[in-house]
């Protein structure tokens, strides 16, 4: 490895790779943002970036604080409502999300609504829902980005706030969710992981640079295949590093939080 | 149409259009002048029990003057849609579980308690825990389709997501099979407000509303409420709003209260107009963490104030508007260069 680079900016870098030219995505702050500004640097110009509270193809000056700021409608094509950018995801026309949680189990679904207690008296509460379970339930492709721990990463959310593919292979579509929809890749901080078209549950598809798979299966509260050959992660490039320090996150909102 | 599942969740509020039909038939629709101030219209427009909605997005374009208003007054018992609430949601929260009864007693939740990438607020999440607040969940999407069934005039619309997840199943949502095509489709009932405050740039004395920016749901909030109280960063004349009638967004028909409030969305962001306080908001988040200390903090900026101006002067006044100004217009950065 010719540059140093800390764990946040190579998630930021996985994310953005991920992210195809001419395509729509439903992006919240911090990652997401930075993986979606980073795309439009380098692989991706035309990559159209959409904030659920109306915002569309801004031109972001600097990274928003809140998806409702007036920086995540900067130099925009439009200004709209929530409902306007919800359904156009209902349509069919947003091909990626980004969202996160406090857990996660191995077919993607998410909880950010409560941890432990029973519903309603829960132990620690959380936000809820907001724009992620419509997001999950009506954008094409499901990124998640979150860091890796057994404590995030569990074999039963405490609450299913945010759809994955819910018990396994057909339940989206039993349950009327848009069908062809669904999780797609996780970035953690150890490795890139995906899902098996099959079984639908999570699977490793690469390492990041010195993490070993039996550390990737400790920081996993369930069983975690892999699809071979297990790759290893492409480190940032020097280029990637310069736009992402220089262009999108020169205060280190993001790439500071490691 | 079958009904294929039901979620267990309460339903706060009534969806019938026809008793909406019926309350709106005697809202008053003159062109009169409808300026006071924000006590008079908060006392005026805002009743204990009553069901409450606030515009904007947590704390961008929020009627920050209203809010501090209900709790000053000491509102109670509100039920209060969660949707988009972040610093909104605080405000409001400052009002139970400090020894003041409670101001809120039922949330319809999709986002409430954190204030995104600025964290979970301490006070908010007590009094979200303590099972004095009753609750139901949603999503952000669902709640702005409730506000927008209601603006339409019909008990309910269907949505695709919720299906599937525990939010459906602790939602007041139910799941039918489309009688047209048979897919699977959660509807979710139509949410009238009691009562419901906007932000706005511009007003006329009439309630006839201008908006810069997104919109988020406040257009559809502004149709659905029953009663709208709405502060504007400037009253205009009427024949401004006259001058270019398709920049109104919001009708004076629906309006009952209009207040003028200069750095009305203080210490939310007002696009165009002045960017949110990060150090005021962090001061407040701070503060929460002890209930001793928040008690002080709300003495001094809340309750031992007389208005949102003497608010603002107490969080440095002027100055510090027109910092918060230059952060907003980029006038901050290297050559004034806007990116």
């Amino acid at each position: 490895m010719s540059v140093g680079y800390n764990a946040m900016e190579l998630m930021v870098c996985c994310a953005a790779r991920l992210l195809e030219d001419g395509r729509t995505a439903a992006v919240g702050t911090g990652v997401p943002c930075a993986a979606a500004m980073l795309a439009q640097r380098t692989h991706a110009p035309n990559l159209v970036i959409l904030f659920e509270a109306g915002g569309i193809a801004p031109q972001l000056p600097t990274m928003p604080i809140s998806v409702g700021d007036s920086r995540a409608f900067h130099r925009a094509v439009m200004a709209t409502s929530m409902a306007d950018i919800m359904e156009t995801c209902q349509r069919g026309l947003i091909d990626y999300t980004f969202l996160g949680g406090a857990q996660i189990d191995a077919y993607g679904n998410l909880n950010s609504t409560q941890i432990g207690g029973e519903h309603p008296r829960p132990k620690v509460r959380l936000p809820g829902s907001g724009g992620a379970n419509d997001l999950a339930s009506l954008c094409w492709r499901i990124l998640v980005v979150t860091n890796h721990d057994r404590r995030r990463f569990v074999e039963k959310v405490d609450f299913l706030t945010t759809p994955g593919y819910l018990s396994g292979p057909g339940a989206r579509e039993a349950a009327g969710l848009p069908p062809g929809s669904g999780p797609y890749r996780v970035i953690t901080d150890l490795a890139v992981l995906g899902y098996d078209d099959g079984t639908k549950r999570m699977r490793i598809l690469s390492l990041h640079p010195g993490v070993t798979l039996a550390q990737v299966r400790a920081a996993t509260g369930f069983e975690l295949g892999v699809r071979e050959p297990l790759t290893a992660t492409d480190p940032p490039t020097s280029e990637e590093l310069r736009l992402l320090r220089e262009e999108v996150d020169p205060l280190r909102y993001v790439i500071g939080r490691h | 149409m079958d009904l294929l599942s039901q979620g267990e969740g309460a339903l706060f509020g009534d969806p019938s259009s026809n008793r909406a039909r019926q309350f709106f038939a005697d809202k008053p629709r003159a062109l009169t002048d409808k300026v006071m101030t924000v006590r008079e219209a908060v006392g005026r427009f805002v009743h204990d029990g009553d069901y409450f909605a606030s515009g904007g997005f947590g704390c961008s374009r929020i009627a920050t003057s209203v809010l501090h208003e209900i709790v000053r007054q000491g509102k109670q018992r509100l039920q209060f849609a969660g949707h988009t609430a972040t610093h909104d949601f605080q405000i409001l929260c400052a009002g139970n579980g400090l020894g003041r009864g409670a101001t809120l007693a039922a949330v319809d939740i999709s986002y409430v308690v954190g204030l995104e990438a600025r964290g979970l607020s301490p006070h908010a999440r007590r009094v979200m825990e303590s099972g004095e607040v009753a609750f139901t969940e949603w999503s952000n999407f669902t709640l702005a389709l409730r506000f927008k069934a209601a603006a339409m005039g019909v008990p309910f619309l269907p949505a695709r997501s919720l299906l599937g997840t525990d939010t459906f199943r602790y939602s007041a949502a139910r799941a039918v099979a489309c009688p047209f095509t048979g897919e699977r489709l959660a509807l979710v009932p139509a949410l009238y407000p009691d009562v419901a405050v906007l932000h706005v740039h511009e007003a006329d004395c009439h309630g006839n509303c201008r908006i810069l920016g997104t919109t988020v749901s406040d257009l559809d909030i502004a149709r659905a409420a029953k009663r709208v109280v709405v502060t504007c960063e400037r009253l205009i004349p009427n024949d401004e709003i006259r001058r270019d009638p398709s920049r109104t967004v919001v009708p004076f028909f629906c309006v009952d209260a209009v207040c003028e409030v200069p750095y009305g969305s203080y210490p939310g962001n007002m696009p165009y107009e002045y960017y949110s306080d990060e150090e005021h908001l962090r001061h407040w988040l701070a503060a929460e963490k002890d209930c001793e200390t928040y008690r002080a903090f709300l003495e001094q900026y809340l309750y031992g104030v007389t208005d949102f101006e003497e608010y603002w002067q107490r969080c440095g006044g002027l100055s510090r508007m027109q910092e918060l100004r230059r952060q907003e217009l980029l006038l901050n950065r290297p050559n004034g260069e806007t990116g």
